[in-house]
This record gives C-alpha cells, structure tokens and sequence, in this order.
C-alpha cells in the first residue's frame, strides 16, 4: 500500500520539486500540495488543493485525502516581495495549524519538517561546528532564526503528545541553486557583495539534489530524530566572492546591517535581515549523525555546490576581466 | 713633425683615422661595419698636445653620454637618430658641433663610432655582440623617445649593463632559477585572488599559517631570542593537548607556541581562544585561519579525536591580565575541562611553561570601569602603554624559553573517568603543579630576564 504525502507550501520551487519528485516514487501513492497559490509549472502527477494552512482547512485536506506523511515545507525566510509579518504568520501560525490538524488526524503516522540551521543562530560564541545537541549560543533576536526556533519548539510538542507519530526534522543548511530562492542565493545576485570588515565568515550550502533526496528518504524510510544537511566542508565568504568575480564592499561591523541593506538597494538587489549575522560569523555544522544515523551521505560538498552554482550563474565584475579561477 | 708623420702612417687601425683627419670612407668599409672611430685614440693622445685644434676633443670626449643611442644602432639603419641627438646635445659647447658634424655626419659612422667607447675599451677589441633585431628596434625606439642623455646614467653605465645587473642581482637573491621561483610566486599570488585555495572545516588556512610563521619568526628568535626545550615529548603524529601557562596581556604567548611547534614539529598547532577572540574584527578572522578555535569541549573533543594539537591556556583572562607583581604565580587552571576533554579523546597531555611572555607588557595598573564598558575583560596599563600611546604596543624585549614537558597519558583511565571530578581535579593539579615547578627551574636558567 502506498503513502499519501502531504507537502504544504507547495508553490515554492523548492516544494513544488520535491513533490514532483516524492510523486514519481513507487513507494508514493499520491503527493497533495497545498498553498494559497497554486504552483507555476507542471505539477506532475501532484494533487493540488488550494488552502491556506494559517486556518483549520488544513485539518480538513488532511482528513479528505487520509494522508499519512506531512511534508512541512512552509518555513521560509522572508522574501521581500511578500513582507516580513506574512513570513512570521506563514511559518509559525502556519506551523500551529498545520500541528493541531496532524494531532487531530488518526491516519497521519509521520512528520517532516524542513527546518534550517539558523536554529544555531550566529555568534562569535559559537563552535566550530554545531552538533544536533547544541542551541544558540548568542541567542536569537529576531526574524527567521526565531521563527524557527519557536516552529521546532512546537514540533517537539507535538512528537511529545503522539509519541507514536515519527517526527523527523532535517535542520538544512541554506541551498544554493539559481532557481531556488535562498538569501545566500539573492545576496549572491548583487554585483558588489557587502561585507562586515575583518571578519570572514565560514558558510555552507547544500545542493538541490542532496535536499530532495533527504527529503524523499525521510518519507519512504522511517527515521527519527534530527538531522542536520549540508554540503561537507565550508567556504569562506572571501572565497566565495573572489571565485564569483564579485568583490565585497567592507562595511564597518558597527551598523553593518544598515550600511548593507543601502548599498545593496542602491544595487538594485536584495538582502535579507537574517543574513547580517550569518555574514559576520558564519556557521557551519557537524553532519555525522546524517551520515552514521539517517545513513544518508551527501554527493556533493560544499564547495561542488558553489562550483556548480558559480558555473550557472553571470560573473561578476573581475570574472568579465578574466579574473578569477 | 710628429703629428704629420701620424696622419700618414699606418699608426691606429685601418679605418679609423687619426686624432686630426677623418677616416676615409674607403678606409672605413676596408676595415669592415664594426670598426669603432677614433676617440679613444685623440683622447689618449690629447692631453700632450693641447695647443692643437683637435685637442678640442678631450672636453667632449665624455664619450659615455653618445655611447647609449649609438651603439645598438650599429646597424647602419640607424645613423639618423644618432645624428639628431649628436646636434641637439645641449650641454656640449656650440662652438664644437661643427667640427664634429661633418665627422659624424660623414656616414653611418655617426651610430657606430660609440659602440666601444662607453667602457673605454681599447678600440683594438671591438664589442662583439651579436646585435639581434629586438635590440636594434628597443634602442630605435628608446632614441627615438628621449634624448640620449636621459638613457643612460651619469657614470656611463649603458641600460643594458644595468638590465644585466639586475638579473645577476636576482640570481645571487633568489638563486638561479628566480624565473621559476618568480612564476610560482605570481601564481600563488593568482591563485589566492581568484579564490582557488581551500580550509578546512575550522577555518584553517595553511598558506596563511605559513604567511604568519614566517612574519612571526624574526619577532620570536631576534627580539625574543626564543629557547625551545622539550620539543621531543610533543607527540609526531596523533593527538595531544598541549597545555600552558597564560600571560602577558596581549596572547603573544599563544602566537610563539604555535610558531615554536610549527617551526620544530612541522605540525600545527590548534590553539583554543576565548571567545572574545572571534569577536574582534580582523583578530577573528586571523585567529581561524591560523586554525585557533573556540575554547569550548565539542571543538576540544573534535580536534583531539581527529589527531590534532590543540593548545590551551587554562588560566584563561586571569592568567593574562594579572599584575606585573604576581608573575609566574599561576592562577586558577578552570574547571578541569581541558582534562576531560584530552580523557575522552584517550590523548596524553603536555603541560607546556612559558618563561618570558610575563615581561612583555608588565601590567601595573587596570581600569575596570572602563573596561566594563567596553565590553573588555581589562583594560590594561603598562609603564608605556597609554603614555607613549602606539608606541608603548611595542612589546619588550625579554628573553623567552618554552619548555615541553613529559606528557601526562590519559589514556590508562577507565572510560567513564571523565565523569570522575575528583579525578579530574587531581589530574588538573598534577598539570598545574608540573608547571609552576618547571616555571621557577627556567627562571633560574634564564637569570636576567632582558639580558
């Protein structure tokens, strides 16, 4: 007997893959996406339902398609053209709903949250590397990271009231894709990259096929816990930038966030607010449990990601001059 | 006389002429294109004869200022421009031109007559370069830019001398094969403004810790006079903790240990900083690519258990920032983590002393006020620091040992000992004790602490 997954959000690029690819799986009945949007492109063979999942329709799809997997995928950074108080309400209230439905329906038997791994915040307070046991050391003020850490929080509520539900959340590093929409991705975008003087944050991304692949595994296989994903290794943002052909701007770390968001306006780009920190300290994560306990070992690094991504994407300015690798 | 038996005679080469009569140009093309004219012979000639007309030469025969455009013009190609600068030479009296126009002007002998004279060879040994048609074409190119004059320098050297010069300096600098060194370093130069380096997961960035190895090593053997004792207990492969006394205000300690155990092991050593290290700007960012880490037990256990060094300095601010009176009196060790650390991981422990970093910025006085307010631990006052204001950053120049002691092997303990504190504490004490004792020996070894 196959599944009947539940994917939220799914007029998201991101989403709206990972249905088409959940949808093409044998071990996959029938893939329902729901979002307020309906998603652009070919659906596949996904059943599309229009419902905003910051109200209780979400319980009645579940109870309809007697779904057994959720596939939550609605937690995104703010975009800006949807606004920063859309965001918070989509992920956190969304979250909620999305939660009290799954309690409520006798068919759903699995959880997957797509988290992130701005759970971690950033700060210079942080190991070199988090494991799934740490938190945020320097605390998170506000934006993304604290959305999603109050979305964990109800997940972990949730696993604790139907003990019998298999709860995986897969704490995802930032995925850089042209095509997906990503901060790192549209901070990328800009011709000049603002950044904090002295420091030289270490980042890390993760490739689309890795994150669809984990995805799918979470849904086919059964695997409890929390996981972080992403691409081994890291990269510095001086090497990044150089490799792109784009140089950075230094700004002073003393409102570094305002200087930044000015010069990329000017620039006509885009900057999200939850990458100020991340651009003055970096992350990066530890995915041994991935690899010992998920059992999943990601195909590219970090730096084949970048790669990858570099090859798709305009050089910048000393890329034109024949500058860079 | 003398000299007229001279004009007829076969005295001089064939070709040249003499001191007073231009050579023929019958003479000139016997004596074949290379033959050099006839200065050098007037002006040896000259200074016996002055009331002659041709002892009007020796005033002009600084025969290095026509040396330059002439002689790579030796092609005969080139007479013009020779002969341009010969009339437009500002500093030669007027009155002299027209007694050499019509020498110089008579043919191509006009380029070639210098070709010799620019390093008074005798004129009986005439260059033998083979003039190749890049020279002939930067030297058209140079008389054709600038006066002659400016060409060459004062003394005479010709450019090509000093190119030569140059190469040869280079050779003796960086050996023979500084084309190659050259290109390497221009390419490793490339490779970093393009990106194409790698770090690993820490950070750490290994041509940057070459880079500072290497900007630090005159300040540790010159200034410091740096004395490593010990170097054999530090492990060749697998893990260790080192761990070390703290002080000195500045971490300049953490710098010379890292660059002592690079420099005798070959190995990095992972140094582990508070976090007020990866906070300040640049300071940060140097600190991982030098491969230094949080002084936290997940990166300890992390590097420990993948076979690195990692140094640590237990005392923390207390040790760093303590008065210039209580030097070489260690403080607190922590709260032993280090030693559960280097437990877990089953590697030995080197306690390290650190004799001389005490001394570098003999700390009298702090202001806590101040300190608080920026976010500091101390705010440290030394007898130069603020007085002398950048000046007084300038550590002094005390005499340093570092000694690596025997290591403490951890790994002879059950496996939940890491959870045993008073083990942990006795441990922590044997490390703290084996120090302090090492300290007061070397400070008996080292005597004077500047001298």
């Amino acid at each position: 007997m196959g599944r009947v997954v539940l994917v939220t959000g799914v007029a998201g690029e991101f989403a709206s893959r990972v249905s088409r690819a959940l949808s093409e799986q044998p071990g996959v009945e029938r893939v329902v996406g729901v979002d307020t949007r309906p998603p652009v492109g070919d659906h596949g063979g996904i059943k599309f339902v229009r419902a905003d999942i910051r109200t209780p329709v979400v319980g009645k799809v579940m109870a309809v398609e007697d779904i057994d997997v959720v596939v939550h995928l609605d937690v995104n950074p703010s975009e800006q053209s949807r606004g920063r108080s859309g965001a918070k309400e989509r992920n956190v209230i969304g979250t909620m709903q999305v939660l009290a439905a799954a309690q409520r329906s006798e068919s759903v038997r699995k959880l997957v949250l797509w988290s992130s791994t701005a759970v971690y915040g950033t700060s210079p307070k942080d190991p070199a590397l988090f494991t799934e046991a740490d938190n945020a050391r320097g605390g998170t003020k506000s934006g993304f990271p604290k959305d999603i850490i109050e979305v964990e929080g109800y997940v972990r509520g949730y696993s604790r009231r139907r003990p019998e539900v298999i709860v995986t959340t897969l704490r995802a590093a930032q995925i850089l894709h042209p095509e997906i929409p990503a901060p790192l991705r549209n901070y990328f975008a800009n011709p000049l990259l603002p950044a904090a003087l002295g420091f030289d944050p270490r980042l890390q991304f993760l490739h689309l096929e890795d994150a669809i692949s984990v995805v799918t595994e979470s849904v086919l296989h059964d695997r409890w816990g929390t996981f972080n994903v992403a691409g081994p290794g890291v990269m510095l943002l001086s090497q990044v930038s150089r490799r792109l052909g784009k140089p950075t701007i230094p700004l002073l770390p003393i409102g570094f966030s305002a200087a930044s968001s000015r010069a990329v306006r000017m620039m006509g780009g885009e900057i999200s607010p939850d990458l100020y920190r991340l651009l003055t300290h970096g992350r990066a994560v530890d995915i041994t449990a991935l690899r010992d306990i998920f059992g999943y070992e990601p195909k590219y690094s970090t730096e084949e990601t970048f790669e990858e991504f570099r090859a798709a994407v305009r050089p910048g300015p000393l890329g034109v001059l024949g500058l860079t690798k | 006389m003398n000299d007229d038996r001279r004009t007829i005679g076969t005295s001089g080469t064939a070709g040249r002429g003499n001191r007073s009569t231009p050579p023929s140009a019958a003479a000139r093309s016997l004596a074949g294109g290379r033959a050099a004219p006839k200065k050098p012979v007037t002006k040896a000639k000259a200074a016996a004869k002055p009331d002659k007309p041709a002892a009007k030469n020796p005033p002009r025969a600084t025969p290095a200022k026509e040396a330059k455009p002439a002689k790579p013009a030796g092609v005969s190609a080139e007479p013009k421009p020779a002969k341009s600068t010969a009339g437009s030479r500002p500093k030669q009296p007027a009155a002299k031109n027209p007694s050499r126009a019509p020498r110089a002007g008579g043919a191509s002998a006009g380029a070639r007559k210098t070709a010799a004279s620019g390093t008074g060879r005798p004129p009986g040994q005439p260059r033998l370069r083979a003039v190749t048609d890049e020279d002939a074409a930067a030297a058209a190119a140079a008389a054709m830019a600038k006066d002659n004059s400016s060409s060459i320098i004062p003394g005479g050297i010709p450019l090509d001398d000093i190119v030569l010069a140059v190469i040869q300096a280079a050779q003796r600098v960086l050996g023979t094969d500084w084309e190659s060194k050259l290109a390497a370093f221009v390419a490793g130069l490339r490779r970093r403004l393009t990106g194409d380096f790698e770090v690993d997961e820490f950070g750490l960035d290994p041509q940057i810790t070459d880079l500072v190895t290497a900007a630090v090593e005159p300040l540790a053997e010159k200034w410091f006079r740096l004395e490593v004792r010990g170097i054999e207990n530090i492990p060749a492969e697998g893990g260790a903790l080192l761990v070390a006394n703290h002080s000195g205000t500045i971490p300049i300690d953490g710098i010379i240990t890292s660059y002592a155990v690079h420099k005798y092991t070959g190995r990095n050593l992972r140094p582990l900083g508070a976090d007020l290290v990866f906070a300040l700007p640049f300071v940060g960012q140097v600190a991982r690519k030098v491969g230094a880490t949080l002084a936290c037990t997940a990166d300890a256990e992390r590097l420990l258990t993948t076979g690195e060094l990692a140094g640590v300095w237990p005392e923390g601010f207390k040790g760093i920032g303590k008065p210039y009176a209580e030097r070489y009196k260690l403080q607190r060790f922590g709260r032993g983590g280090f030693v559960s650390s280097a437990m877990r991981a089953g590697v030995p422990i080197v306690p390290v002393s650190i004799v001389g970093a005490e001394e570098i910025y003999p700390l009298v006085g702090n202001v806590p006020s101040l300190a608080r307010l920026l976010g500091l631990p101390y705010l440290p006052i030394t007898p130069f620091f603020p007085l002398l204001g950048p000046l007084g950053l300038i550590p002094l120049p005390s005499k340093w040992i570092i000694e690596f002691g025997e290591p403490v092997r951890t790994d002879a303990y059950e496996p939940d000992a890491a959870d045993d504190p008073m083990l942990l504490f006795n441990v922590t004490d044997q490390v703290r004790e084996t120090i302090q004792q090492t300290l007061y020996k070397l400070l008996v070894d080292r005597g004077s602490a500047f001298f």
